[in-house]
């Protein structure tokens, strides 16, 4: 049991509901995305700075963090955004495009606090056979105040077609 | 240390300076490891059965997937302020990043700014990676800020 325990935190994360790509006709500026929790921990830091290649201390090594004026290690801040990424991805469907993810970063999170994302619909535009959302998006940390704030923008295919 | 102003004149010598290109081969597990480290359950990036049914007919990437390949940029030596600051950073996709592709990254020195905020003066940089595929099309465009204060 330890032993999935183990691989199940380092591998592919459980999905519980089969991904479904969203109908633009139901989408309206206002809609609020289903929030996305996530509980980092440095385990989580260090897969990701093997998967993104960016090694720099701050993220793992709590001592160099210490001396760089941190409390800690502190969460990436493309991880930041691939979060984001994922809420929007996770929110709209496997065919849906996401275009643009554009993130601020205001503060610093680390390990041990959970993380929040939020997005809010502020503008759809039907085209030619896809609909582009345009959406505000953000992390907050415990405390609730916006420490990454952005915007994006995702494709859906227009109703019925592929 | 400079002024903001000699600073700012100084960091604007190194606009449009471009960095050396670097390429990688998208693999699955490149892809997958990625998700992973994100904790992204979604089963386009790990289930080739699951994506062939979506309109990509296979497994794709997540969207900022290629900030992991970061070009190198020789950064200019400002001697200006103490801190050094992320601001941000902007991903644009033109396509979904699949395994085989063969991604080309080039970075550029983009742009320099002063600025006079509430606790003295900042340069912002902008750093622009362009991301191209083997044919020479435009796969998505990373542009990241940098404060120096």
């Amino acid at each position: 049991m330890s032993v999935a325990t183990e691989q199940g935190a380092a591998g592919r994360p459980e999905a519980i509901v089969p991904p479904r790509t969203l109908e633009p006709t139901t989408v309206a500026v206002g809609d609020r995305l289903p929030a996305l929790i996530k509980q980092p921990t440095t385990r989580q830091l260090v897969m990701f700075a093997g998967a993104s290649g960016d090694f720099y201390e701050i993220h793992y090594d709590n001592a160099v963090a210490v001396e760089s004026g941190l409390p800690g290690v502190i969460v990436h801040g493309y991880l930041k955004m691939a979060w984001l990424g994922e809420l929007v991805s996770a929110w709209a469907g496997p065919d849906a495009f996401v275009q643009r993810v554009e993130v601020s970063y205001r503060g610093t999170d680390v390990p041990g606090d959970a993380y929040r994302l939020e997005g809010q619909v502020t503008g759809v535009s039907p085209g030619d056979g896809v609909t582009t959302v345009e959406l505000e998006i953000w992390g907050e940390g415990p405390t609730g105040a916006k420490t990454t704030i952005g915007t994006a923008a995702v494709q859906l295919p227009a109703a019925g077609g592929r | 240390m400079l002024s903001l102003e000699a600073a700012v004149e100084k960091a604007r010598q190194y606009v449009g300076l471009v960095g050396p290109a670097v390429s990688m081969t998208v693999e699955r597990t490149t892809i997958r490891r990625f998700a992973e480290s994100i904790g992204d359950p979604n089963p386009l990036y790990y289930d080739e059965e699951f994506a062939r049914a979506t309109r990509w007919g296979g497994i794709i990437a997540p969207p900022t997937f290629l900030c992991l390949l970061l070009p190198p940029l020789p950064a200019p030596e400002i001697d200006f302020g103490t801190v050094k600051l992320n601001g941000g950073s902007v991903f644009e996709s033109f396509r979904p990043v699949r395994p085989g592709d063969v991604i080309i990254g080039q970075a550029e020195y983009a742009d320099v700014q002063a600025k006079q905020g509430k606790g003295g003066g900042m340069l912002i940089f902008q750093g622009r990676t362009r991301y191209t595929d083997g044919d020479g099309h435009l796969v998505a465009i990373g542009t990241g800020t940098g404060i120096q204060k």
